[in-house]
């Protein structure tokens, strides 16, 4: 057989309740080639990744991606109204079926126990708005140690 | 061609006079650099976001502080949003203002946030306007064929 290689992009989901925000960092992850899905709030992220449970909205932390759509890794925002991005990161880290995907916390504000408590619950980086090509260069990395 | 050279001048002595005068800063030069040819109208989307984003915060700013009694945490919310996307394009003087607007919330200052809210109007509908006339000058140049001169 011909080696033909289907080159898949990553595909990254972003969370970010600024409409200015989210219309930056989907441009800066598509400069990276990466396929981008953007959703404007903590609930339509949990959604998308298949931990809501739709009929009562309780979260389902066990719950299989009935969606079978593939996250390589999710950036959002810490400040959003609802849930947060810290509590976005814990149900993402307590869940089985998503536990080892890269979060990374973004935040306009420079609050060195907001990054402690966000690095140590799991996030791989934070990053301080407004976010540069410079910091989403350090996604790949991640993205890399996830195609094992 | 001469007219386009003209052009070109105009546009590098106003947009570095925006610098000089912290109209804009550095962000709105990161900003240039997401824009090519493959989305080659990027800053003017992300500028006409940023605009009506901004109008939209304005009345709700005004409105909650119009309330009998002012929700400080509600409009602290308001100011905190249009700080984050006013950082987000560059627009220095709003993103400072706005700065300063937080401690008066913080304090549950009534004359202190109506000032303030004044003055970010204020910031707001200026580098509005500059940056209008920036894109319309960028707009002459292309169509006069020339290419706008990269910032830096």
């Amino acid at each position: 057989m011909g080696g033909v290689i289907l080159e898949t992009k990553f595909h990254v989901l972003a969370v970010d309740d600024s409409i200015v925000d989210r219309k930056l960092i989907e441009r800066l992850l598509k400069t990276s080639s990466y396929q981008v899905t953007v959703v404007d709030s903590g609930v339509k992220a949990l959604e998308f990744l298949g931990l809501l449970d739709d009929e009562n909205g309780s979260i389902d932390s066990t719950a299989q991606n009935h969606h079978q759509v593939q996250v390589n890794l999710i950036i959002t925002d810490y400040s959003m109204p609802g849930i947060t991005g810290y509590d976005l990161l814990r149900k993402i880290k307590e869940s089985t079926s998503l536990k080892n995907i890269p979060v990374v916390i973004m935040s306009s504000e420079d609050v060195p126990s907001r990054i402690n408590s966000c690095l140590e619950t799991g996030a791989e980086e934070f990053f301080l708005k407004p976010v540069q090509q410079s910091d989403v260069n350090k996604l790949r990395p991640h993205l890399l140690r996830g195609m094992a | 061609m001469e007219i386009v050279g003209q052009l070109q001048k105009q546009y590098v002595d106003f947009i570095t006079s925006l610098f000089r005068e912290a109209y804009l800063d550095d962000q709105y030069v990161q900003l240039q650099k997401l824009q090519d040819d493959s989305n080659p109208e990027f800053v003017v989307e992300v500028v006409s976001i940023f605009f009506e984003d901004s109008e939209k915060l304005l009345n709700d700013l005004a409105s909650s502080l119009q309330q009998q009694v002012v929700d400080f945490k509600k409009v602290d919310g308001y100011v905190h949003q249009f700080k984050g996307s006013s950082s987000s394009v560059g627009a220095q003087r709003v993103k400072n203002a706005c700065v300063d607007f937080k401690n008066f919330c913080e304090e549950k200052n009534l004359d202190g946030c109506l000032r303030f809210l004044n003055l970010v109007k204020q910031e707001f509908y200026l580098v509005k306007n500059k940056l209008e006339t920036l894109l319309r000058l960028e707009q002459q140049i292309l169509q006069a064929g020339g290419m706008v001169p990269p910032l830096e």
